[in-house]
């Protein structure tokens, strides 16, 4: 996996400090052009990886991808799903099975019908979570995505929920329907790690918030820096910044002190501020492959 | 460890048991619901105790405490038998359609010492809260205006067929969206003496209201005003907002940031100093121990079970007492807006129906 995955939060309004600075970013980014000059000056630094939600406008930027094969030859999306408001305002609308439904493929080809008819009736939430995953992934057809990631609010309910069988029909579906590895993105590190060894998802893929200041790292941060250093599992830090409560330099030189992480995950919307995320990066992680050489 | 059960598994009902079957200090007993299949999912993967019957469900589990999150139609037949059953009860929000009878449940979970608490999580944000602390400081002053705002993108077309999008059983922009900044207003000013200019208007839904506005008075000269729109596509989620002009200064506050001005005469608080001060959500936010949707959602959980743990029934923050003055504040608005002129586009919202009926369809046991 590359050291450096771009994030999308910045291009869909989201941004955990400000409210107003959210709503300046989703006008300066509603134009699809302005994503993609993000992403040109991101993949023009050497940052090859996307990790993105399945909002509806990616469906454009993927368009874009297919159409230029050329220019981004070895460029990678991460695919984060389900977006969630999209369900969570549906269920609001429709009711839970309404909002179910909507989602499911509208055209009865055979093998949608088998999957979804049969499992609405035999309650079995494996063909109905694969059909949802599809739906999610017809989007990304013909383009290279290596790690497919279950999205934090849909991972955290159904870690608490128990249903942690869900995890591994994920992972059985994304490895084999798509020949991707499997990634959760969590807000409940060290809770998720227990539920998904119990389903037998050795060394996955977790993307959690890691930082300095323990924003968002429930659990609690010794749990975490535990967690760092004694499971077997491979690790990707998001908030970093802590929604840049931490300056740059500071936040980077101590989630490249910690070991096992293989990868920081991080939004940005200028050219300079990918420059200096990766320079970085570049600089700083030296620290944490030496440490980790030293472990292993 | 405080046994527990979660009653309605819709949206609100889900999320609040994925975070409290994992607090340290609670054993789920059981969930109940009607909707047989969610039941039915749930415990093919999970094992959990399941009940489609509200009642069956008291009358064979042991009990400590249940979370009620049924249709607000269902609260007050609900919350009295668990009452009356001596359980502490977290109720939804809105917490009664018919005041009277929330005045009456009030009543009863005081008289027995039970802990009461509805779901008014933005009381838990970090940026309302620190709001609250300002002016009980008396940061900016004596307070002569509030301004209090929801908007978000729920009903964006014409259609809808769930309990949320009838106002008889407690859906609609009011009841689920005014709500929540109404009850702020509420934690910072308490009760209005007047309601007046309600506008309960439907922009695309045929059975309720999906934007609302009216102006609160105050004794003291003070009013409040709401602005609450739930067709509002421009924004990707909720998004509520409080401003608070004082003689000392103006308070603005969201579920990130609480920007506060204070002028040179103000007291400052410590930290504070005048001109603007800003505080984030990540200075704000206590750390909680399990995280789904925000802070705020299991923060209340963890109050309510910790209220439990320690036999504080009577100081509770969102207590069923406080809950029923939001809920006053609604009917007044309803009111208001029934006595004005029919205008074009306004919707003459019926006086909610009294229901009485606290047992789902009946349906065969799913244990």
């Amino acid at each position: 996996m590359d050291r450096l995955l771009f994030g999308d939060n910045q291009f869909f309004g989201v941004n955990h400090m400000s409210e107003d600075k959210a709503r300046d970013q989703s006008i300066r980014f509603q134009e699809i052009q302005s994503i993609i000059d993000v992403l040109d000056d991101a993949y023009d630094e050497g940052i090859r990886s996307f990790m993105c939600t399945t909002h509806d406008r990616m469906t454009l930027i993927c368009d874009h991808m297919r159409a230029h094969p050329d220019r981004y030859g070895d460029f990678s999306f991460m695919p984060s799903m389900p977006y969630a408001h999209k369900y969570a305002n549906a269920v609001t609308e429709e009711g839970m099975l309404g909002a179910l439904k909507r989602f499911l493929p509208a055209e009865g080809f055979l093998n949608a019908a088998m999957r979804g008819g049969m499992s609405f009736a035999k309650k079995d939430i494996e063909g109905i979570t694969t059909l949802l995953i599809d739906s999610e992934m017809k989007m990304f057809s013909g383009l290279n995505t290596p790690v497919i990631f279950l999205q934090n609010v849909v991972v955290d309910l159904l870690l608490g929920l128990g249903f942690k069988e869900a995890f591994r029909i994920f992972s059985v579906h994304v490895k084999t329907r798509y020949n991707a590895e499997p990634g959760f993105i969590t807000m409940n590190l060290p809770a998720l790690l227990d539920a998904l060894e119990e389903v037998g998802l050795t060394n996955p893929i977790v993307c959690s918030n890691i930082n300095k200041i323990g924003f968002r790292m429930c659990g609690g941060f010794d749990a975490y820096e535990r967690a760092l250093r004694e499971r077997k599992f491979r690790a990707i830090a998001m908030s970093v910044f802590a929604s840049g409560a931490i300056p740059a330099r500071e936040a980077i030189a101590w989630v490249c002190g910690q070991p096992n992480i293989e990868a920081i995950v991080f939004g940005a919307s200028s050219k300079s501020n990918i420059r200096n995320t990766r320079s970085l990066v570049d600089e700083l992680w030296y620290n944490n492959s030496h440490s980790q050489a030293l472990l292993s | 460890m405080i046994r527990l059960a979660v009653v309605g598994l819709g949206k609100m009902g889900l999320s609040h048991y994925a975070i409290i079957a994992t607090h340290p200090l609670v054993k789920i007993q059981a969930i109940c619901d009607s909707t047989g299949y969610v039941l039915d999912v749930l415990k093919k993967y999970t094992g959990v105790a399941t009940y489609s019957d509200f009642d069956a469900m008291l009358r064979e589990v042991d009990l400590d405490a249940v979370i009620i999150a049924t249709p607000s139609s269902m609260h007050a037949g609900m919350v009295r038998a668990a009452l009356q059953k001596n359980l502490h009860v977290f109720c939804e929000k809105p917490f009664c359609l018919d005041t009277e009878e929330g005045r009456e449940l009030a009543d009863l979970a005081n008289s027995k010492a039970l802990v009461n608490q509805v779901g008014y999580h933005n009381r838990f944000v970090g940026a309302f809260g620190e709001v609250k602390r300002l002016l009980d400081l008396g940061a900016i002053g004596k307070v002569t205006h509030i301004l209090a705002e929801a908007y978000g993108p729920v009903v964006l077309k014409t259609k809808g067929t769930t309990w949320r999008t009838q106002r008889h059983t407690g859906g609609g922009c009011l009841y689920d969206y005014g709500a929540h900044p109404l009850d702020l207003v509420n934690w910072y000013f308490g009760s209005p003496h007047g309601v007046g200019g309600s506008v309960l208007n439907s922009v695309f839904s045929k059975d309720t209201d999906d934007e609302v506005f009216t102006t609160l008075y105050y004794e003291d000269g003070k009013s409040a005003q709401l602005s609450v729109n739930w067709s509002d596509e421009s924004v990707r989620k909720m998004t509520t907002k409080i401003n608070i002009w004082g003689t000392q200064g103006r308070i603005y506050a969201d579920r990130q940031e609480c920007r506060t001005y204070l002028r040179d005469t103000a007291q400052f608080p410590p930290n504070y100093h005048q001109g603007w001060n800003v505080r984030y959500t990540t200075e704000l936010t206590e750390p909680v121990w399990f995280y789904l949707r925000g802070e705020e959602y299991s923060a209340q959980l963890d109050y309510f079970v910790r209220c439990i743990a320690e036999n504080r029934a009577a100081d509770n923050v969102n207590s069923f007492k406080s809950a029923v003055v939001t809920d006053n504040i609604m009917s007044l608005i309803i009111a208001d807006a029934t006595t004005r002129a029919s205008r074009p586009g306004e919707v003459i919202p019926e006086v909610p129906s009294k229901k009485r009926g606290f047992f789902f369809p009946s349906r065969k046991t799913a244990q």
